[in-house]
């Protein structure tokens, strides 16, 4: 996973759950099946419109409820870049680390608008904004983690540690 | 400075004497549990790259409750995958057909004071309720604890929840919990421990003990923790479990983030309403709302009491002519308890359907989806949009008496007047 990534905003409100994220019903379904229906719930046309590095930007609680990794998946397959959020809900915010998934914390982030251009430095934890010519300070990432994100995720972080090429 | 439970508990998984809260330290896993749908079926691949040999197979435990019995010959495949892979692992511990793994593996004993338990599944915690420090992690991290029975943890803060009192009749566990995540919010405790106490909660059973700490987890917590008791060391004896078990208590001068107080002797019957779970209103405020199905049941409340409950109100009665009552025992020796003393009875002769144990409706996979514009009253854990099937569905949270008390009227009913006055 390269430490900066750029892309085009997708805005969501609080609390997208892990069942609007990734809807139970589908979960034994392959994955480009299941990301068919992604967010279908209150964004039908989500798989549609999203482009690979597309970042989504949402509120307050991101991920809760479910520890299902399908909800990291179907972004995944999605190609999307990062998720900026006020918050992230506990098991979400470690899935995706673990699976390379970029997930950034900032104060505010209503101050992004739907289709801005947005380029996150994720060492840094800084946030600019092309479109609106601003940069913002998000959380950077914990530090006995920026390895594991460097490599990739926890599985070639789990390679390198157990010697396995 | 003295320990929360969560705190002594992670110090022992670390192997150090003494931990705090926002300390990151490398833990040991007692018990690694996966289930059908975000178990090996998922991980293999990684798990194989790497190495593909558990660190300890006398502590992992596998559960298909998800994809049980398969509705779709996807699910019918998942379930082989895992039904092959822990033959394959040679595993001891591998449990299908039983009922959700959160209560399988407290039934089986696997759930001990003082242990530390990570599974794939967010409902994990509910074994917090005798005094595990239990929780969910995804499949990737999973692959990590299968190869080396290690993860990292931050070790976290702790939110007491003092319940004093005597809970009124028609009252229960789960209206403590609708309440309080109600107060606490969706995220209120977003990586931290819930530790319920006080006079109400030591009052409670086993069965709702269990309530607490499985809808921790809706609170965003990490874990929900009760002060392990006689109550679990007779639970546990009766499960067989001989080994020694040590007391685990919160120091008297264990730091908490909060304190929240409360008298049971004050709440009524609460109701979570769509499409979150701390849109929490007293019964009477969403009273008469239609519904087209009930289902009573899941690893949260459907649990031996809480058919006990159910038939209690239902005996001689009928459910709505107009709803399905979906019955679903939390396990397969809960569904024979229940048959052996005629509760099964009174609840098929009222009209439900008694279904086999497993996850299947609760989280929308098999057997008693909903469609688009129907409405549920249930005792599961969860009412986000889509949960139980259509996203346009809505799903309303109770007791097992307000469960039982709404088949009975097709409408969201208060169950205080099918309860006599004292009987819990």
């Amino acid at each position: 996973m390269s430490s900066t990534i750029r892309g085009r905003v997708w805005k969501y409100g609080d609390n997208i759950n892990t069942d609007i994220i990734s809807p139970g019903q589908y979960m034994s379904q392959p994955v480009e099946k299941q990301a068919e229906h992604a967010m279908e719930a209150i964004d039908p046309d989500f798989s549609k419109k999203v482009k690979p590095g597309d970042i989504l930007v949402a509120g307050h609680n991101f991920g809760s409820g479910s520890s299902r990794e399908t909800a990291q998946m179907v972004l995944k397959h999605h190609q999307i870049g990062a998720i900026v959020a006020a918050s992230f809900a506990r098991i979400f915010y470690r899935n995706s680390i673990n699976v390379g998934l970029p997930v950034v914390e900032m104060k505010d982030p209503s101050v992004i608008r739907e289709g801005d251009e947005v380029e996150i430095d994720l060492l840094e934890g800084k946030i600019i904004n092309h479109t609106q010519g601003t940069e913002y300070l998000g959380t950077k990432l914990p530090e006995h983690l920026i390895e594991m994100v460097q490599l990739g995720g926890l599985e070639p972080y789990l390679a390198k540690k157990l010697g396995i090429k | 400075m003295g320990m929360t439970m969560s705190e002594k508990i992670l110090a022992k998984a670390a192997r150090q004497s003494e931990v705090k809260a926002g300390e990151i330290v490398w833990v040991k896993a007692d018990i690694a549990m996966m289930h059908d749908l975000l178990g090996p079926w998922l991980i293999d691949g990684g798990f194989r790259r790497l190495g593909g040999r558990l660190f300890d197979k006398e502590k992992v435990v596998v559960v298909s409750d998800h994809c049980t019995p398969p509705a779709t010959v996807q699910q019918a495949d998942i379930l082989k995958f895992t039904r092959d892979w822990a033959r394959n692992q040679d595993l001891p511990y591998y449990y299908e057909f039983e009922g959700p793994c959160h209560q399988v593996i407290v039934e089986h004993g696997h759930v001990r004071p003082g242990r530390l338990i990570l599974g794939t599944d967010s409902h994990t915690c509910m074994a917090g309720g005798l005094g595990a420090f239990a929780t969910g992690i995804g499949s990737t991290e999973m692959i990590g604890v299968l190869l080396t029975g290690e993860t990292w943890m931050k070790v976290p803060e702790t939110i007491k929840v003092v319940w004093d009192g005597e809970l009124p009749h028609g009252v229960y566990a789960k209206d403590i919990v609708l309440k309080t995540i109600k107060d606490i919010g969706h995220a209120g405790a977003t990586y931290q421990t819930l530790e319920f106490s006080g006079s109400a909660i030591r009052g409670l059973s086993m069965d709702e003990r269990l309530v607490l700490s499985n809808m921790a987890v809706e609170a965003g917590a990490k874990t929900g923790l009760i002060e392990p008791d006689e109550k679990v060391i007779k639970f546990l004896r009766s499960k067989g479990v001989t080994d020694e078990i040590d007391d685990l208590f919160s120091d008297k001068d264990a730091v908490y983030t909060r304190t929240l107080h409360y008298n049971a002797s004050d709440l009524e019957p609460q109701v979570a309403c769509p499409h979150e779970i701390d849109n929490v209103h007293p019964v009477n405020a969403v009273e008469g709302k239609t519904v087209d199905q009930v289902y009573l049941g899941s690893c949260t409340n459907g649990r031996l009491s809480d058919l006990r409950i159910a038939a209690d109100i239902l005996k001689g009665k009928k459910i709505a002519n107009h709803i399905r009552c979906l019955v679903v025992p939390a396990s397969q020796h809960i569904w024979m308890e229940a048959n052996k003393e005629g509760i099964l009875d009174i609840l098929t002769e009222a009209g439900c359907i008694v279904n086999m144990p497993s996850c299947g409706a609760c989280g929308g996979f098999t057997s008693g989806v909903i469609g688009a514009g129907e409405v549920v009253m249930s005792s599961s854990n969860r009412n986000f949009r889509g949960r139980m099937g259509s996203p346009d569905g809505e799903v309303y949270l109770g007791s097992p008496a307000t469960v039982a008390a709404t088949a009975i009227e097709g409408k969201i009913a208060d169950p205080r007047k099918y309860l006599l006055q004292g009987v819990r």
